[in-house]
């Protein structure tokens, strides 16, 4: 096994390790974002007072690289509207008022696959988007470009951020489906071999998985050690491949598809039922939620209401974050809802919601140490305040996968991955035509 | 109660680790050896210590006053300046010299520069290398340790004085425990690895350093032998001067000395190697401070030509 260089070690706080799904049911409203998934937004199918059932699909592209949404809920559509979300750009979202009574919209039914494009067909209509938190749309994942060739699926059950146990409970709930789905994979894509990546931290869910795949010689299940940013696309490939991922190169490339445990479980309950991606299981924590625990939560739900079906709050939330604390991104609203790729739910309270202020760097070199990527961030932090894009360019500022390793370590309290994602951001909106 | 949420760009939590914690594990670090120099050179010597860190921090205080800049005194770095300065001069030191290198420590050759972070040089060893230019007989006037036979007699010679001009060198459990003639915290390699050992546990310095540095000094003086090939004495040589404190206290400096493992490495043996050049071939009887500010000076240039190999930057695609 391949040990990337670096990475940090922050406290695990898997406090809901031992937490079963508990189902939220159905919240009082649901609003539906058509973007849920990097790619191009959907447009609405339906409009104000039509009414839905749950399954039914609410928004399409006739784009590729996009996914479809569909209704988590039976009711009445009562607003087709623009709404800022948390990437403080208008999208376009459907809000549903939920009947209560959950009926399953009829033209539900397994999808006949026969065929690698009827798979693939089948996975675009099922609205699957990496689960893990980036959310690409599977069907994309699934069809390399051409000229690649894809020798490995990559399944990632590394959960290395701290607090977050949905990955874990799918593992352990939900073995055998996570074990079909790959099975489903491998045959409709014809690639040979999966690898199941898990950090060492959680022994139970490497126990059950390897069971349950002792008898299928083309999956195998490998421990790695437990250390921030394991489950990262690059750093995990090249745990359990040895190959390197270059900047601004696919897994594909390397001959890869990496796809998250929950994931590949989903594609199995989709062949199954047909029912498309309309819930997702959120661990819920944070020190200041009440009941910490995993929840499973139609998607579209407002973030509110599942706090509160978590028991509330046990001292003011300064900040909520949706994800885990290292990547995750704070939400500005409890009204925002939850999404496909939705993981995680953080209220923090006031203590852990502050910014420690910044001082000089004193060139401790912790954050060179800690940079997965190899890359000097101390020096990108200083080009970018210094508007030397270029020159930042030139030492790999694109590199950078934003792990925020670098401000972790920092005793300095730099914000050095947030000068390297406006040193992205410029340098992308002047290179684009 | 919660209309109002905070907003802020990942990572929303931070390690514990602080400016201030470093320096104070640092202070830690060199307690041992500021007890070792009270102990074997008198409360004359505790008395150069408070001057020098008192002198330093509240120079820190008044250059950023007057400079306009923040008040940095909580992250304890002038206070750790002006205690490595105090344990790199002669325990015996006018108490205005000792006040004057404070001045250029933490005034010219820290604040000038910008502050933490930003001066090209060791604050302490730079101080002091202009102390003992401008003020060479009292910069070289070493108290004798407790015990020596001349009872306070303040013509003591250094160990590397003696291998210089002559005379019966010190044994080596005197150099070992820090019995000897020498600057007031420099003497005692037990105290100082006591609290390098420290630093190491702590994570705040790295072992490369420090080891590669004694190492490279104990193998050179040992080749480059007076006798001819192989016939040095490489535990005097690591045992004699500032190399302890050197190597521990002062190469480690993470303002000037480079980021990446392998340009630690080729700045500790460029340190060991000018310390034999200097001890050996010249009418200096001392080097380490001359070495370690040499190498500092070279940093960036290592820094530039040392970058960590970055990932996927290799072969495979």
């Amino acid at each position: 096994m391949k040990l990337f260089k670096g990475g940090v070690h922050p406290p695990q706080q898997k406090n809901t390790t031992e937490m079963k799904t508990v189902a939220m049911g159905v919240p009082s409203v649901v609003v539906i974002p058509m973007v849920q998934h990097l790619g191009a937004p959907c447009q609405p199918k339906v409009k104000r007072g039509d009414t839905v059932k749950v399954g039914q699909l609410i928004g399409d592209s006739e784009a590729y690289v996009s996914a479809p949404v569909h209704s988590s809920v039976s009711g009445t559509v009562t607003r087709v509207d623009n709404v800022v979300l948390s990437g403080n750009q208008p999208v376009m979202c459907v809000e549903i008022k939920p009947d209560g009574l959950q009926e399953v919209f009829e033209e539900i039914k397994p999808p006949a696959v026969d065929s690698r494009e009827s798979f693939l067909s089948a996975i675009r209509a099922s609205g699957l988007t990496g689960l893990g938190g980036a959310g690409f749309p599977a069907h994309v994942k699934l069809n390399p470009p051409k000229g690649t060739k894809v020798d490995t699926l990559i399944i990632n059950g590394a959960e290395c951020e701290p607090y977050i146990t949905s990955d874990y409970r799918e593992c352990i709930e939900n073995t055998d489906g996570i074990v079909e789905g790959i099975l489903h994979v491998l045959k409709w894509t014809g690639i040979e071999k999966a690898m199941i990546g898990i950090e060492d931290n959680k022994p139970e869910a490497i126990k059950a998985l390897s069971q349950a795949v002792s008898d299928i010689p083309s999956i195998t299940v490998h421990s790695l050690p437990a250390r921030y940013p394991q489950g990262a696309e690059k750093t995990l490939i090249y745990a359990l491949t040895g190959r390197e991922v270059s900047s601004g190169k696919l897994p594909a490339d390397v001959g890869c598809i990496v796809m998250n445990v929950t994931t590949a479980s989903f594609v199995a309950s989709y062949l199954k039922t047909g029912m498309p991606l309309i819930k997702k299981r959120v661990t819920i924590d944070g020190s200041a939620v009440k009941n910490p625990q995993n929840v499973e939560v139609l998607i579209g739900t407002p973030l509110r209401e599942v706090f509160e079906f978590c028991g509330g709050f046990k001292s003011n939330p300064e900040k909520v974050v949706m994800g885990g604390p290292m990547m995750g991104v704070s939400q500005f609203s409890l009204d925002l809802p939850v999404l496909k790729h939705t993981n995680a739910l953080l209220a923090l309270d006031e203590t852990q919601s502050r910014i420690p202020e910044g001082s000089a760097c004193i060139r401790c070199a912790r954050c060179v140490r800690a940079c997965p990527m190899g890359l000097l961030p101390f020096e990108l932090d200083r080009l970018v305040d210094a508007k030397k894009y270029e020159e930042a360019q030139k030492i790999h500022i694109m590199d950078c996968i934003e792990c925020g390793c670098c401000v972790y370590a920092c005793p300095a309290k730099r914000l050095m991955v947030q000068s390297i994602r406006i040193g992205k951001d410029y340098i992308r909106r002047n290179t684009k035509k | 109660m919660e209309n109002r949420l905070s907003m802020s760009s990942s990572p929303h939590i931070r390690s514990d680790a602080s400016t201030s914690k470093i320096m104070l594990d640092v202070l830690i670090a060199l307690l041992p050896a500021s007890l070792a120099g009270v102990y074997f050179f008198g409360l004359d010597a505790a008395l150069t210590i408070i001057v020098c860190v008192v002198s330093s921090v509240a120079f820190e205080y008044l250059a950023r006053r007057i400079l306009k800049r923040s008040n940095t005194l909580s992250d304890l770095s002038a206070a750790v300046t002006g205690l490595l300065l105090a344990l790199n001069l002669p325990p015996a030191i006018p108490k205005w010299m000792a006040v004057v290198g404070s001045f250029f420590a933490i005034v010219v050759i820290k604040q000038l520069f910008g502050g933490i972070g930003q001066n090209f040089i060791n604050p302490a060893l730079g101080a002091r290398v202009i102390l003992l230019v401008a003020y060479g007989t009292k910069m070289t006037q070493w108290t004798a340790p407790r015990g020596f036979s001349g009872t306070d007699a303040i013509a003591s010679a250094t160990p590397l004085g003696v291998l210089k001009e002559g005379g019966e060198l010190p044994g080596y459990l005197d150099m070992f425990l820090g019995n000897v003639g020498g600057s007031l915290g420099e003497t005692s390699a037990l105290a100082l690895i006591i609290g390098g050992l420290y630093l190491l546990i702590r994570k705040v310095i790295s072992w490369e350093i420090p080891v590669i540095y004694i190492g490279t000094v104990a193998l050179l003086s040992w080749i480059l032998g007076p006798e001819g090939f192989m016939t040095g004495d490489p535990l005097f040589h690591i045992l004699a001067g500032g190399l302890m404190i050197g190597a521990i206290f002062m190469a480690t400096d993470y303002t000037t000395s480079p980021m990446t493992r392998k340009g630690a490495i080729i700045y500790a043996i460029g340190c060991g190697l000018l310390t034999i050049i200097f001890r050996l071939y010249t009418n200096m009887p001392e080097g380490v401070s001359y070495a370690i500010l040499l190498m500092n000076t070279a940093v960036p240039l290592i820094d530039r030509h040392t970058k960590p190999k970055r990932f996927g930057g290799g072969a495979h695609v």
